[in-house]
């Protein structure tokens, strides 16, 4: 097992991990109603349009859970703690808090940024600074 | 009525379980369906349908060629896993109440433990579905789980030696079912607490359930045919899925509450009404449990008991036998063993013949909930 396993885009979400190397979160927001939508789908199921945008969100949200995640060929390994953050557009996603994992908690405020660990950069967060 | 269905469960079978069979899933499947014909007193020629799991490696017409079926004009396999366990007494009743089969065979056998092992990480789980979570650490199905119930213990202030209680009831059913895998071993709260975390804070391992080798095997037939067969038949009384958008196979995460388990609440719903029964009409209940939460949450959308309730529900002795509703009399994945929740199916059966090896005075109707799927039995 290698300690990250790299995301594998194909045509609906190499928008997102485009956006990851930039240093940006986004998400797909439709164009004809202009709602967002995370994770990434062919249509919006809101008004089926096939059209979309990438829209950059805040970065900003709050744990709604977390669990610790130990590797599971490598003990000593140091685990990870994983997130499931609600963004303040409202949308869920799943993503690692960075630091102790003493420091989860549900609602903590947390806030993206984009880390690379061997060789795979991807979107983590942090507790909100401010 | 919506879902009614004109179908009987008229034989079970099964090989032993264990964590290394020392034979292929398709001697397995072959030995668990021949048991199955052999105890509903059919011959495979009887036998034009088939049902199993999109994950079983056993094709259907090795199958048939090895029990000597010569003629199929059913086959149907139902997608998910163990949360569509009961979904496979839903296609076989369907089959039977179209006319679209005679008798249905339902079969699902793997080596579990000695082959394929689906609690072991896969780093070749890759692809669009898998970007959102697997490099992100979510690479096993104890860990994708737990970041959901992890939700509904924070709500409702549950606790991992909560969890130990149900744990600690499974392995006493499992201590005096032969069938069992944890036969004669039961625990104590202790035990539970003691073994090593699987996912802090949430599960154990003796919250995980037991990967196995085995196969298990069912036959459904209308309620007429049934009348004339060898066994007392069990009645389909209902069965359906359920599947609510937003939702995922194992990833629960997008409703706008995931404390609790909607797709259940939604089953419940769909089965109380379609049969008229309420919990109360239920004897035993049969709860998937590839872990420990599922159970409480289970408990909770059917109604017996309260939201956040199970945990008192439980500690206060009411799923044990003897209690208000016995839950997973056999000792339920975690302690007969994981046949991928199908040997639910074969256990409420026995109940509701009277055969059950932790057999319950007076069952009339048995609740056999996995998830997204779910089924009433009945006693005719």
């Amino acid at each position: 097992m290698p300690p990250v396993i790299p995301p594998v885009p194909g045509h609906d979400d190499e928008f997102f991990w485009a956006g990851v190397h930039e240093g940006r979160l986004l998400a797909q927001r439709c164009t004809a109603c202009q709602r967002l939508r995370h994770p990434p789908l062919p249509m919006c199921p809101h008004c089926r349009s096939l059209a979309w945008e990438p829209a950059e969100l805040s970065g900003r949200g709050r744990v709604y859970s977390w669990i610790l995640s130990h590797h599971p060929s490598e003990p000593d390994a140091e685990p990870r703690v994983v997130v499931l953050v609600e963004l303040d557009e409202g949308l869920r996603i799943v993503s690692n808090l960075r630091g102790p994992p003493a420091d989860a908690a549900i609602d903590l405020a947390v806030e993206v940024v984009f880390e690379e660990t061997d060789g795979v950069t991807l979107p983590q967060f942090v507790p909100a600074t401010s | 009525m919506n879902g009614a269905m004109n179908a009987a469960i008229v034989g079970i079978g099964q090989t032993e379980f264990s964590k290394d069979s020392g034979r292929s899933e398709l001697q397995l499947a072959a030995e668990a369906a021949a048991a199955a014909i052999d105890d509903a007193g059919l011959a495979p020629a009887d036998v034009d349908g088939m049902v199993t799991f999109t994950l079983d490696s056993n094709d259907e017409l090795a199958l048939m060629r090895s029990l000597g079926i010569p003629e199929l004009r059913w086959m149907s396999r139902t997608p998910h896993g163990g949360a569509l366990a009961s979904a496979t007494v839903q296609h076989a009743a369907a089959a039977v109440t179209s006319g679209a089969a005679g008798a249905v065979l339902v079969y699902r056998a793997f080596n579990e433990r000695s082959g394929h092992r689906f609690g072991q990480p896969d780093a070749n789980r890759r692809g669009a579905a898998w970007n959102w979570y697997a490099p992100y650490g979510l690479d096993t199905p104890a860990k994708i789980y737990a970041l959901w119930f992890q939700r509904y213990m924070h709500t409702y202030g549950v606790t991992n030696a909560d969890l130990g209680r149900y744990v600690v009831v499974a392995r006493k059913h499992a201590a005096t079912n032969p069938n069992a895998w944890f036969y004669q071993r039961p625990i104590t709260l202790e035990d539970h607490q003691a073994s090593r975390w699987i996912v802090e804070p949430i599960i154990r391992k003796l919250d995980c359930c037991q990967e196995s080798d085995g196969g298990v095997a069912f036959v459904v037939t209308t309620s007429e045919r049934a009348r004339d067969l060898k066994q007392r038949p069990v009645r389909v009384v209902a069965a359906s899925q359920s599947h609510l958008w937003g939702g995922d196979i194992m990833f629960n995460y997008y409703h706008p509450d995931v404390a609790d388990f909607p797709e259940a609440s939604a089953l419940a719903r769909q089965l109380w009404s379609t049969s008229g029964l309420t919990p109360r009409d239920v004897q035993v209940a049969m709860l998937y449990e590839n872990f420990t939460p599922v159970v409480f949450q289970q408990l909770e959308a059917f109604g017996f008991c309260g939201r956040g309730e199970a945990k008192d529900f439980i500690a206060a002795g009411n799923i044990e036998l003897g209690g208000a509703i016995p839950v997973n009399t056999h000792g339920g994945l975690l302690g007969e063993g994981y046949i991928h929740g199908v040997n639910n199916v074969l256990e409420a059966v026995r109940q509701l013949r009277g055969a059950a090896a932790n057999q319950v005075a007076d069952v009339e109707h048995v609740l056999v909930a996995a998830g997204r799927s779910a089924a009433l039995l009945g006693r005719v």
